[in-house]
């Protein structure tokens, strides 16, 4: 039995190494180019195994991408009715329905196959500042991208996002700034969307000191939901899964080694 | 290990079925009392684990293909709708892209073991072959399906992997014409990818019951490397006995899964892929998933492009060919020293290239000077390595190496009383 | 292949027992994802509520319109359709429902006698009947000719229900929301 348990433990402990060693090399090329600056390690609630959203940072953060980035950015896969799912901001229905009318959507054709404007619904997606990437570009210079799945879409994640908020800072004097502005954690430093958030910018209405860094905070809080809207589900989920596996191994191991023991 | 069928119907409309449709017999005698060494480790489990891999892979795959849109237009917007809309999409999505990690892995610790143990010796070389075929299909069937999200990985990977084609002399610019569909990869491409990537599961499947049928014709191969001599004390029948180690192996096997779908789903992907493809724009740092780095990194070592892509086929296709180059008269490394260390350092340099395949090729490594020991050299030698391996050290190593004493039996190799060689393993 | 019968049975078969069960278990929670994502997605269920403008609508008319991807017929009823109607006898009629039963009240809290809103499906097998057509100038079935009347009930043919009255209300004198 004791050359069973060596054997397992063996294995396990392979199994591990290996694992770590894939995670190692998928992620190395993370971590490549020159003049990149680690972006600064933040503690975040949707971290570790019970990992949740926090409500109060979603909805500040939807008021800090509603009234900042989405002057410039869209978030083409977020609908108004995501506000309200569980496992998000969790407005109301009723909010729902009221920030959604905000907006006017073009519909139709209607029966006399014309387009027409009406009031946003909880099922239209974000509104896009631009109908096309060109128009964006033509506009603003650069085209600004997409946020619904940022936080996903860049190496370094939420801290990443958090850190380029924060990152805008004076060039250093050697530094040959030809266009934009400086910003210490853009790969190469030189990007083409200015500061976008000052201290008091947004109004929050609970409280909470409006700093830069808090708005940084929140937004890409809100953002990080926007990529995975479906985090809090999955860690319960995989809690479920990972208590019942390990019953089932163990209740497996035992059963192995009475079946075994007939054959010595 | 093919002997006479075991199989008695137990009652009337068994015996009817028999005489008709000899199901139940095939599956007694493949899967219940077929003769199973009785010194399997669990390294042998992988065999069951990677069946449940293919089984998982179709059935999500299958219901994944239920919402995915292969159109240029539609299909980045169809895979966010999978993941925000579709009750259990995430799930599904997650544990289908992690599964194709979760098969590699698999496959490869399963190919090592051959390798470590020598199962692919006679008599099992058609056995070895079929699982060579079996990993050439997972390869293709795995390019196909990156490409379908649409991302930025996804066009870059299918276009750099197209043009891989344009190198063969004179065919080669008609044949990533024919491959695309057109004159970059596109809509065409796309759909045919969809298709492919539909097929090649399938095909995977039929090599599967050929190589379980060759399994079952030669019989397992074991730890110790030695044929069964007394099917009643050497083996052990299938089931219990290896039905149920093998599925403590799959439930150890799912826990690396889940941790992987439920804490780390993104872990092994690349962060571009979630940025819609844009034919205008390549991203900084191009690269494929892990479990091809290796072979992109030797196709990055050489120079010349018809060369590096000659190479990179070569190292899969000298597999085909091992069972000629091992020139030993022993199966198993746990009674050949010599071998048992080059294989170890083979496996390493495996790594080490994987970890260059995922590099920068001009990252320095070691300064020297102005420049020094860059990514691309160490690709080199371990290239170098990787064939000589092959080439020079299997034939050689058969004929220096000095085994040592192999155990009478496999009963006497794991039954108390007779451990005198557990000592060298 | 040792045979190991014998001593404590009870406790070795309950091993196994459990074993299975735990396994059988976690089986059967692992195929519900997979049969639930046949199910209505999220953005499915979303677009289930519609709003339709009748103002324009002129008595005696009809208008098709597509709620839940299927044809939802709003008829603006005359006098005679409603008296027509409210004349029959509802326990003559294979599915009984006095047509009151088939209209909702208005803003005003009165029954908006003369809108008629259907779904327009024939309750034997699904195809779409064609307006004002056929005895009871309601409607008619090409597929199998079963024949509605100015209420949508079923008067004759193979169907066995009266048409689907889609759940709805009235936002305002001219505005319907469906679903």
């Amino acid at each position: 039995m004791k050359k069973t348990m060596k054997t397992i433990s063996r294995a396990v402990s392979l199994a591990a190494v290996a694992a770590v060693g894939f995670t190692l090399l998928a992620g190395a090329p993370a971590q490549a180019a020159v003049g990149e600056v680690e972006p600064i390690d933040l503690q975040w609630s949707f971290e570790g195994v019970f990992g949740t959203y926090d409500r109060d940072a979603l909805r500040r953060g939807y008021k800090v991408y509603k009234e900042v980035c989405s002057v410039c950015h869209s978030m083409q896969y977020v609908r108004f009715r995501n506000l309200a799912q569980p496992g998000g901001p969790e407005f109301s229905e009723g909010q729902v329905k009221t920030l959604a009318a905000e907006i006017t959507v073009e519909d139709g054709p209607n029966s006399d196959g014309e387009m027409f404007e009406r009031p946003g619904e909880p099922k239209d997606a974000f509104p896009s500042p631009y109908p096309n990437p060109e128009a964006a570009a033509a506009a603003l210079g650069a085209v600004a991208p997409d946020l619904s799945l940022m936080t996903k879409a860049r190496p370094g994640g939420a801290d990443y996002v958090y850190s380029l908020l924060v990152g805008y800072e004076e060039a250093p004097e050697d530094f040959n700034l030809t266009t934009g502005s400086y910003n210490k954690y853009f790969p190469g430093h030189m990007i083409a969307m200015p500061q976008p958030l000052s201290d008091g910018q947004v109004d929050y209405e609970d409280g909470t000191p409006n700093t830069v860094e808090q708005m940084a905070k929140d937004v890409t809080h809100f953002m990080m939901w926007t990529a995975e809207p479906k985090l809090e589900q999955r860690h319960r989920m995989g809690f479920q899964v990972l208590i019942y596996l390990v019953a089932l191994g163990g209740i497996l191991y035992f059963a192995m080694r009475k079946v075994w023991a007939g054959a010595h | 290990m093919s002997g006479e069928s075991t199989y008695t119907p137990g009652n009337g409309f068994s015996r009817w079925l028999d005489d008709r449709l000899p199901v139940m017999r095939l599956v007694n005698d493949s899967f219940v009392d077929y003769p199973t060494p009785r010194n399997l480790n669990y390294w042998w489990t992988f065999g069951g684990i990677l069946t449940f891999c293919l089984a998982v892979q179709i059935v999500t795959g299958i219901v994944l293909a239920m919402h995915y849109i292969p159109t240029t237009e539609l299909a980045f917007a169809s895979v966010e709708h999978i993941m925000r809309d579709v009750n259990y999409g995430w799930l599904l999505r997650y544990v289908h892209a992690n599964g194709a990690s979760m098969f590699f892995i698999a496959v490869y610790i399963h190919m090592f073991r051959g390798l470590y143990y020598g199962s692919y010796k006679a008599p099992r070389e058609v056995l070895w072959i079929l699982g060579v075929l079996i990993y050439l299909l997972m390869m293709a069937t795995a390019f196909f399906g990156y490409v379908l999200p649409w991302g930025q990985m996804s066009f870059w990977g299918a276009t750099v992997i197209t043009n891989l084609f344009g190198a063969i002399p004179f065919v080669g610019e008609a044949l990533r014409t024919w491959l695309w569909g057109g004159f970059a990869v596109g809509d065409p491409t796309l759909n045919r990818f969809f298709s492919l990537h539909y097929l090649f599961p399938f095909l995977i499947a039929g090599v599967v019951i050929l190589h379980v049928w060759a399994l079952h014709v030669s019989g397992q191969g074991n730890p110790a490397g030695i044929e069964v001599k007394d099917p009643k004390k050497d083996t052990v029948p299938f089931t219990p006995y290896a039905t149920i180690k093998d599925a403590f192996g799959l439930v150890i096997f799912a826990i690396l899964f889940a941790y992987f779908v439920f804490y780390n789903p993104n872990g092994l992907g690349e962060p571009d892929n979630y940025i819609e493809a844009n034919p205008l724009s390549t991203p900084a740092h191009i690269v494929p998933e892990w479990y091809l780095l290796p072979f992109y990194a030797i196709l990055r070592a050489v120079p010349d492009k018809l060369g590096g892509v000659v190479l990179m086929f070569g190292a899969i296709a000298i597999l085909f060919v091992l069972p000629w180059l091992d020139t030993s008269k022993v199966r198993s490394a746990r009674f050949r020293p010599l071998y048992k260390q080059f294989f170890w350092i083979f496996a390493a340099a495996c790594i080490g290239l994987g970890y260059c395949g995922g590099q920068q090729p001009d990252k320095i490594l070691i300064h020297v000077g102005d420049g020094g020991f860059d990514v691309t050299d160490l690709s080199r030698i371990l290239t170098v390595y990787y064939f000589a391996h092959f080439l020079i050290l299997f034939p050689v190593l058969g004929l220096i190496e000095k085994p040592k004493p192999l155990p009478e039996s496999i009963a006497a190799s794991v039954l108390p009383g007779t451990r005198q060689e557990k000592a060298t393993s | 292949m040792a045979e190991t019968h014998a001593d404590e049975p009870t406790r070795r078969d309950f091993l196994y027992v459990a074993t299975g069960s735990l396994a059988a278990v976690g089986a059967a929670a692992a195929i519900w994802p997979l049969i639930d994502q046949m199910n209505p997605d999220a953005s499915v269920l979303a677009l289930a509520s519609a709003e339709f403008d009748i103002g324009a609508i002129p008595v005696g008319q009809e208008i098709t319109v597509k709620w839940r991807g299927k044809p939802i017929f709003i008829r603006h009823r005359s006098e005679e359709e409603i008296a027509e109607a409210e004349s029959v006898d509802v326990s003559s009629l294979p599915d009984p429902q006095p047509d009151d039963a088939r209209v909702i009240a208005g803003p005003g809290g009165e029954l908006e006698k003369q809108w008629l809103v259907v779904v327009g499906i024939c309750t034997h097998l699904g195809c779409v009947p064609l307006s004002y057509r056929g005895e009871y100038d309601g409607y008619f079935c090409p597929c199998h000719g079963s024949v509605y009347d100015t209420s949508g009930r079923i008067r004759k043919g193979p169907a066995p229900l009266n048409l689907e009255v889609p759940p709805y209300e009235f936002v305002s004198d001219t505005r319907i929301k469906i679903g």
